[in-house]
């Protein structure tokens, strides 16, 4: 266990590395941003090339790129155009998108497998007619539609919520987005579940676990729910990166200001600095989450062995 | 705690149901909130480094120069400065009044003025407006093109007594004490200098509000100032700046109540906006023009002659439908290359553009013919695609010129991911051909909408359009002491632009706005900005 943990997290370093170089490159690719700091005008040449040499963009770019990744072994993530250093919007960001992500995860967690499991155990039925359609619609239209039709409806029609998220974005206020954002998630993982425990449910050792006489509660829970939650806990890990990087567009309609809105900016404004810092910890948060997906498996089904 | 402040709103909303009272003591609480949209400033909010909208509104509220412009006319009216003495329009005495301090005590002296000037000027401090200084004596010094700086204050600035200091020009420059309006000449108190760190956090100047809080990129809360000694008090108890990453959200919340003031429509909303909110939508005309500039580097478009085929394509735009359907008449069409906020007296002349302007499908393709037709049988028209509601107004005009050309390869658009990456190949001189050019004047004076885009080298220049008659009639007009006299050759200068068409005036843009029953008295001024201090709420 202990080695296999050791050999995953070196295998992160060439991943790590890779991912940053690609997203340096493709930022300089985009050129210079300099001229973009000046509004309708030309920046004049004497602060332009010192405003390059202040954010190190006179270097060419391997240099630029080492000097970048020595500076983020020692938590210097340097810092963006308006003068603020890229931790700092990091501290103020990350906070936010992990409360919303958290929120999201056990949406789908609790409404997913909830539904995953009542539609499992009664296929065919009126109740797993219903709830397949509608992840159908869910997972067809897209996310900004939902989200602009739920914030339209509930926010102003209704008046049940504020449209938007105030500043501190309180939990209270981030599980209308929060859902939106589970939303297509959320109709996967009922459908995961749902295929999985149908499955499952003809396997021999439920049929042991009936004939042995133990109760239904027992062997759903115990027997066929381990067993067949294996492909939705992967699915769940992975998409727990997927969550916080692609919430973007949830945050932009609810104006949340969390990595979404920092990474949009960034790139906007074709900051190098603080869309390779944010990125760079969203691929080891990715990584992580895989990580630990893969030792809940042995969690799940002890036969799987770690060596 | 929420549930209160409901039950205390649907308490408020059945008083005034049943009483006709208004709830929070009769009309205009002067200590009451009220929350506007804003956008997180892209540079460090400092004076001499603010060059958009955003940033613009916060130093509009927090800080008072020698010089404002007056929220309706546009005008320069004496703030700070009780005397601006000259007698060559060269050399300039400037005497500050009495009385003012900055929002920590400290007094408002001729120091804080020069203090601030030279900070601005000086190239270690990558201030992004420091050009605005150019015309003081001693810029090359502080501010060389390039290698280091010889010098750390301008030699131009002399303090003489405590509220008295001269100003030394390296030209004649007649109207430059109206230029002093512009936020970059505010002054600055000893703890910008000192403490810089902790000015940022928490900025400090001399205007009607102070900065109470400041969360970077998502909210500032402003509070009026109890002790502000100028007649411009504010009428309500504060502003509370909410950063939105769309606008459309913005809007919705304005809808919903959730906020006070939206001071930018999204166009996806133009349609909407009056039946949604009435005459709590304004829409006045502001100090920004739309031009198509040209890359005159390339000689393709450059060399003489073309200059009928530039005025053919100008002929060719249909503005009056383009404004009317898709900006909904939050623009209008230009007939000339200032804005109508100038006012005649200013040098704004509608119809100066004349017949070069006007709508005709006809001429157009005749003009086009006779200038050689276009070069390569095509023009593109660049422009960058991440703001505002450009792709759908290029589309538009090329579907106008494709229509008078009768060839739907005329003209097509071309996008560029990024706003830096358009300016990049604009600096770059990259251009294939027209490109989109925008103007928000710095202060409203004929001279901001024609030197700084069209003198040879200017440094909005973007076409390097270059004519030796026009750069006389501009040089004539600086030095002109008289201010009609002055206008009348800026006037001529822009009869020289429009023989030659060096930029299609394309239209006019406003501002636009809509706020909450809950304020009255709201108004934006030339700059698209809202006059926050006189807004009233309840």
């Amino acid at each position: 266990m202990g080695r296999y943990v050791v050999r995953r997290l070196l295998q992160m370093i060439p991943v790590f590395v890779g991912a940053t170089l690609l997203i340096f490159l493709m930022v300089h690719v985009m050129g210079d941003p300099i001229a973009g700091l000046c509004g309708e005008r030309e920046c004049d040449p004497a602060t332009a090339a010192r405003l390059r040499g202040e954010f190190g963009l006179d270097q060419p770019v391997w240099r630029q790129y080492l000097t970048y990744m020595g500076n983020v072994l020692t938590g210097d993530f340097g810092t963006a155009f308006n003068g603020q250093p890229v931790t700092e919007l990091m501290g103020t960001a990350f906070p936010v998108t992990i409360r919303l992500t958290l929120v999201a995860i056990v949406l789908e967690i609790v409404i997913g497998i909830t539904l995953g499991v009542v539609t499992g155990l009664r296929r065919g039925r009126p109740v797993d007619t219903s709830v397949l359609l509608l992840t159908l619609v869910v997972i067809s239209v897209p996310t900004f539609v939902t989200g602009l039709l739920i914030q339209l409806l509930l926010g102003v029609t209704w008046g049940w919520i504020k449209p938007s998220v105030s500043a501190e974005a309180p939990l209270g206020e981030l599980i209308v987005p929060g859902l939106v954002l589970a939303s297509v998630s959320l109709a996967y993982v009922t459908r995961l579940t749902r295929t999985s425990l149908a499955e499952n449910r003809r396997s021999d050792y439920v049929r042991t676990a009936i004939a042995k006489g133990l109760p239904r509660r027992r062997v759903v829970t115990r027997h066929l729910l381990r067993n067949s939650l294996i492909p939705v806990v992967t699915f769940i890990g992975t998409d727990i990166g997927a969550l916080m990087g692609g919430a973007i567009v949830t945050e932009r309609i609810f104006n949340i200001h969390g990595v979404g809105y920092q990474l949009y900016q960034g790139i906007l404004r074709q900051n190098t600095q603080t869309v390779v810092g944010f990125v760079t910890v969203l691929v080891l948060v990715f990584l992580v989450a895989n990580l630990l997906v893969d030792l809940l498996y042995a969690v799940l089904d002890p036969r799987i062995r770690y060596a | 705690m929420r549930t209160a402040t409901y039950a205390t709103r649907a308490v408020c909303a059945a008083a005034v149901v049943l009483a006709g009272t208004a709830c929070g003591g009769g009309t205009g609480d002067s200590g009451a909130v009220l929350s506007s949209s804003w956008g997180d400033p892209p540079n460090p909010l400092e004076p001499a480094n603010t060059n958009e909208v955003q940033g613009g509104k916060v130093l509009d509220m927090i800080f008072r120069g020698l010089k404002r412009y007056h929220p309706e006319t546009g005008e320069a009216e004496d703030m700070l400065a009780e005397r601006i003495e000259t007698s060559d329009s060269r050399n300039f005495r400037v005497t500050v009044k009495d009385g003012w301090t900055f929002s920590n005590g400290e007094k408002v002296t001729a120091r804080s003025f020069v203090d601030a000037w030279n900070y601005g000027a000086s190239l270690r401090n990558n201030q992004r407006n420091a050009y605005f200084f150019s015309y003081i004596d001693g810029y090359d010094k502080v501010h060389p093109e390039g290698g280091r700086q010889t010098a750390d204050t301008l030699s131009g600035l002399k303090v003489t007594g405590e509220r008295t200091f001269t100003v030394r020009l390296n030209q004649t420059f007649s109207t430059f004490p109206e230029t002093l309006g512009y936020p970059a000449f505010a002054p600055l108190p000893r703890l910008f200098f000192d403490d810089h760190g902790a000015w940022l956090k928490k900025p400090v100047g001399n205007g009607p509000y102070l900065v109470q809080n400041y969360t970077r990129g998502s909210q500032m809360s402003l509070r009026a100032w109890d002790g502000y000694p100028g007649h411009d008090k504010a009428r309500n108890g504060g502003v509370d700046l909410k950063v939105y990453t769309d606008n459309n959200t913005a809007y919705t919340d304005l809808m919903a109540g959730n906020l006070d003031l939206v001071d930018d429509i999204p166009a996806a909303q133009l349609k909407n906006v009056e039946t949604d909110l009435g005459d709590r939508y304004i829409n006045t005309p502001a100090g920004i023009i739309q031009t198509l500039a040209f890359p005159f580097y390339d000689r393709n478009w450059g060399k003489d002659g073309m200059e009928k085929v530039r005025t053919g394509l100008s002929k060719a735009i249909d503005r009056d439908q383009i404004t009317e359907t898709i900006f909904r008449s939050t623009r209008t069409p230009a007939t000339d290359w200032t804005s109508p906020v100038l006012g005649e007296d200013g040098g704004y002349r509608e119809g100066l553009c004349g017949d070069a302007c006007r709508y005709d499908p006809d001429a157009a393709k005749r003009l086009i013919e006779e200038g050689g037709g276009l070069p390569g049988g095509q023009v593109k028209i660049t422009y960058n695609a991440d703001t505002g509601s450009h792709k759908q107004w290029v589309d538009a005009v090329c579907n106008s010129i494709n229509n008078a050309l009768g060839d739907d390869r005329a003209c097509v658009g071309s996008p560029v991911g990024t706003f830096a990456d358009f300016r990049n190949q604009i600096t770059d001189r990259k251009m294939p051909g027209p490109f989109r050019a925008g103007w928000q004047m710095d202060y409203p004076l004929i001279q901001n909408f024609l030197q700084p885009l069209y003198y040879t080298n200017g440094s909005s220049n973007d076409g390097r359009w270059s004519d030796r008659k026009f750069d006389d009639l501009v040089d004539r007009a600086n030095a002109e002491t008289d201010t009609g006299k002055a206008v009348d050759f800026f006037r001529q200068a822009e009869e020289v632009l429009r023989d030659d068409m060096a930029a299609i005036p394309l239209w006019y843009q406003n501002g636009s706005a809509g706020y909450s029953e809950r304020l009255s008295g709201v108004r934006l001024n030339p700059f698209s900005v809202p006059v926050y201090e006189q807004i009233k709420v309840g």
